[in-house]
């Protein structure tokens, strides 16, 4: 049987022609050549989006929104389709709830701010949960914080599942927002995000999605959804770092104030009065990151054009392969056994620690990421100072898989 | 290439499994947490100063290969010396891990060059060192001390 033949896997989905894609995948580290697991922290990159900033940095060049001439015509055009682009990748109803902004820290950032400071008073209560990333728990202590108001957190199972009924009880007439994590970068988990939707806006409640560890693996539909904000990081959809996307529902991106002062997200300044731009460039202050941009319409066209469910279907068999031979592997744990998973595998290992077998696989090519995977609380939970995690990307193969299995053999040897 | 045998030596792994004054010492005059917020090592210093010297000396937490191993040879290394001849080590010790070793490094370290191989792991420099920072602030009188 052919390697080629053996990593077609899914539905025709042809990993050994993806791969081609990325040059980066081609090298070797110290001497082997690189198995790429480290895709939860950002994922590589395609020629097609290297190439398309290179392009918009060769010919296009220029401020957007600002400029009579050709090339700002071009970039403004540019840049507002992409922001079309990301409308359809989250099937948002109108591309003025795309709001481009740093990451998903910052979009959580932002609704934290704009949101949380208008709408959040002392007394009140803000809902996350038990496997939240630091980014959806941080700003949300912030806005707390400053507003007398109290954070919770609905508690987790033993696998890493949300404890849904303790999530209802814990949603009252004080909550004034749910965030919750589509998918945990620690745990893998999915969260059943359409159900508890359904449960906050009972309380009327609006619910923010964080969909970093989401966006590179499923297709996401926020109205289906029905979430309120939605956020996710171009740097882990196979785009560049310092981009993503906010969606918010138009009806409540309205009511907020912005985010940051600043050019661009006015109509008319006064040293009296200013008078803010309309959706979405109230919140887009300053020249932003076009180039980015451009990067991110390009690794959404690439997976778009790759398919979603052509590419989750791949992962979970990945994640399938890789959960039943690390099993079996003696002393191996695996941190997060929820029914429904996307991705990330987290593990420890008897009298290894963590950092000790990030290392090792190192030296085999193979990269993971070994710590807390700025998710304290969840390690917490589990008793453990830190995991090792493998995190799959489209690009992945069961033969990666077989060596990632080999290298970690080879710590346990180097440890016995 | 560097080969893992250089890193993770017998002597390292071995007192990474059975770590020496890994122990509480409640009677102890200082102490101070280390934390390495990189990857979650935290280690405990305990120190019994009489006089100019380190009486006793013992350790507790948790930690990579590395750190645990180190820790437990720096108590070894210490007990008895002086405030200052332990920085004069550690200071060497240091050297030693960036690749930057005294030309009598091994008389002044002792077992203590078996972290020779750390100089080829850059990320892992923190980890050998995590316990003679700590060392370091129970000895200045500081409560915490983080490696970043
Ligand atoms: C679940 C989750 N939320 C938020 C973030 C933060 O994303 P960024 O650092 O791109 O802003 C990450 C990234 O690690 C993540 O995994």
């Amino acid at each position: 049987m052919s390697v080629a033949a053996k990593s077609v896997s899914g539905a025709g989905f042809d990993v050994e022609r993806a791969r081609a894609d990325f040059p980066i995948l081609q090298q070797k580290v110290h001497g082997k050549p690189l198995v790429y697991l480290d895709n939860a922290a950002t994922a590589q990159k395609p020629r097609a989006v290297i190439e398309a900033i290179s392009r918009y940095y060769e010919g296009t060049n220029s401020n957007v929104h600002r400029g009579v001439h050709y090339l700002s015509e071009q970039a403004t055009n540019e840049y507002e389709e992409v922001r079309r682009t990301a409308q359809k990748f989250l099937n948002a109803a109108d591309p003025r709830e795309i709001i481009f902004v740093r990451g998903t820290t910052e979009g959580i950032n932002l609704v934290a701010q704009s949101f949380g400071r208008s709408n959040v008073q002392a007394g009140d209560e803000i809902l996350i949960t038990g496997m939240e990333h630091h980014s959806n728990i941080v700003p949300w202590q912030i806005v707390s914080d400053e507003r007398a108001a109290t954070l919770r957190a609905a508690p987790i199972n033993d696998a890493g599942e949300l404890d849904l009924e303790a999530f209802s009880k814990m949603i009252g007439p004080k909550t004034k927002l749910v965030a919750v994590t589509h998918v945990s970068n620690a745990l893998g988990t999915v969260n059943p995000v359409r159900r508890m939707v359904e449960i906050a806006h009972s309380f009327q409640v609006p619910v923010l999605v964080d969909g970093a560890q989401a966006a590179p693996h499923m297709k996401v539909d926020v109205q289906a959804l029905g979430c309120d904000f939605y956020t996710f990081s171009g740097h882990k959809v196979y785009g560049p770092t310092g981009i993503g996307v906010l969606y918010g529902r138009a009806a409540l991106l309205e009511k907020m104030p912005p985010y940051q002062g600043g050019g661009d997200m006015i109509l008319s300044v006064t040293f009296e009065k200013t008078v803010y731009n309309r959706l979405p460039y109230k919140f887009e202050a300053g020249t932003p990151h076009i180039a980015g941009v451009i990067g991110l319409g390009a690794a959404l066209d690439y997976v778009n054009r790759l398919g979603l469910e052509q590419i989750g279907a791949h992962e979970s068999e990945l994640l399938r392969y890789a959960t039943d031979t690390l099993s079996a592997i003696p002393g191996l744990r695996i941190i997060g056994t929820a029914r429904d998973k996307a991705s990330v595998l987290s593990f420890t290992i008897e009298d290894i620690h963590p950092h000790d077998i990030g290392t090792i696989l190192d030296q085999q090519g193979v990269a993971i990421r070994t710590g807390h995977h700025c998710s304290q609380p969840v390690m917490q939970h589990f008793g453990v100072e830190a995991t090792a995690r493998a995190s799959f990307g489209l690009y992945n193969t069961k033969e990666e898989v077989d060596t990632l299995v080999r290298a970690i053999e080879r710590a346990r040897e180097v440890f016995e | 290439m560097s080969d893992l045998g250089d890193l993770y030596r017998e002597l390292i792994l071995e007192h990474s499994k059975a770590p020496r004054n890994f122990r509480q010492s409640p009677a102890a005059t200082r102490k101070a947490e280390g934390f390495n917020p990189l990857c979650g090592d935290r280690f405990t210093v305990y120190l019994t100063i009489e006089g100019d010297s380190i009486r006793d000396i013992s350790f507790q937490g948790s930690g990579c290969a590395i750190s645990k191993a180190s820790a437990s040879m720096m108590t070894q290394a210490v007990k008895g010396k002086s405030a200052a001849q332990a920085g004069r080590l550690f200071e060497s010790f240091h050297r030693l891990c960036t690749g930057q070793p005294h030309s009598n490094a091994d008389a002044e370290l002792g077992k203590l060059t078996v972290f020779s191989g750390v100089s080829e792991y850059p990320m892992r420099v923190k980890c050998a060192t995590l316990a003679w920072h700590t060392l370091q602030a129970a000895l200045e009188g500081k409560q915490e001390t983080t490696t970043e």
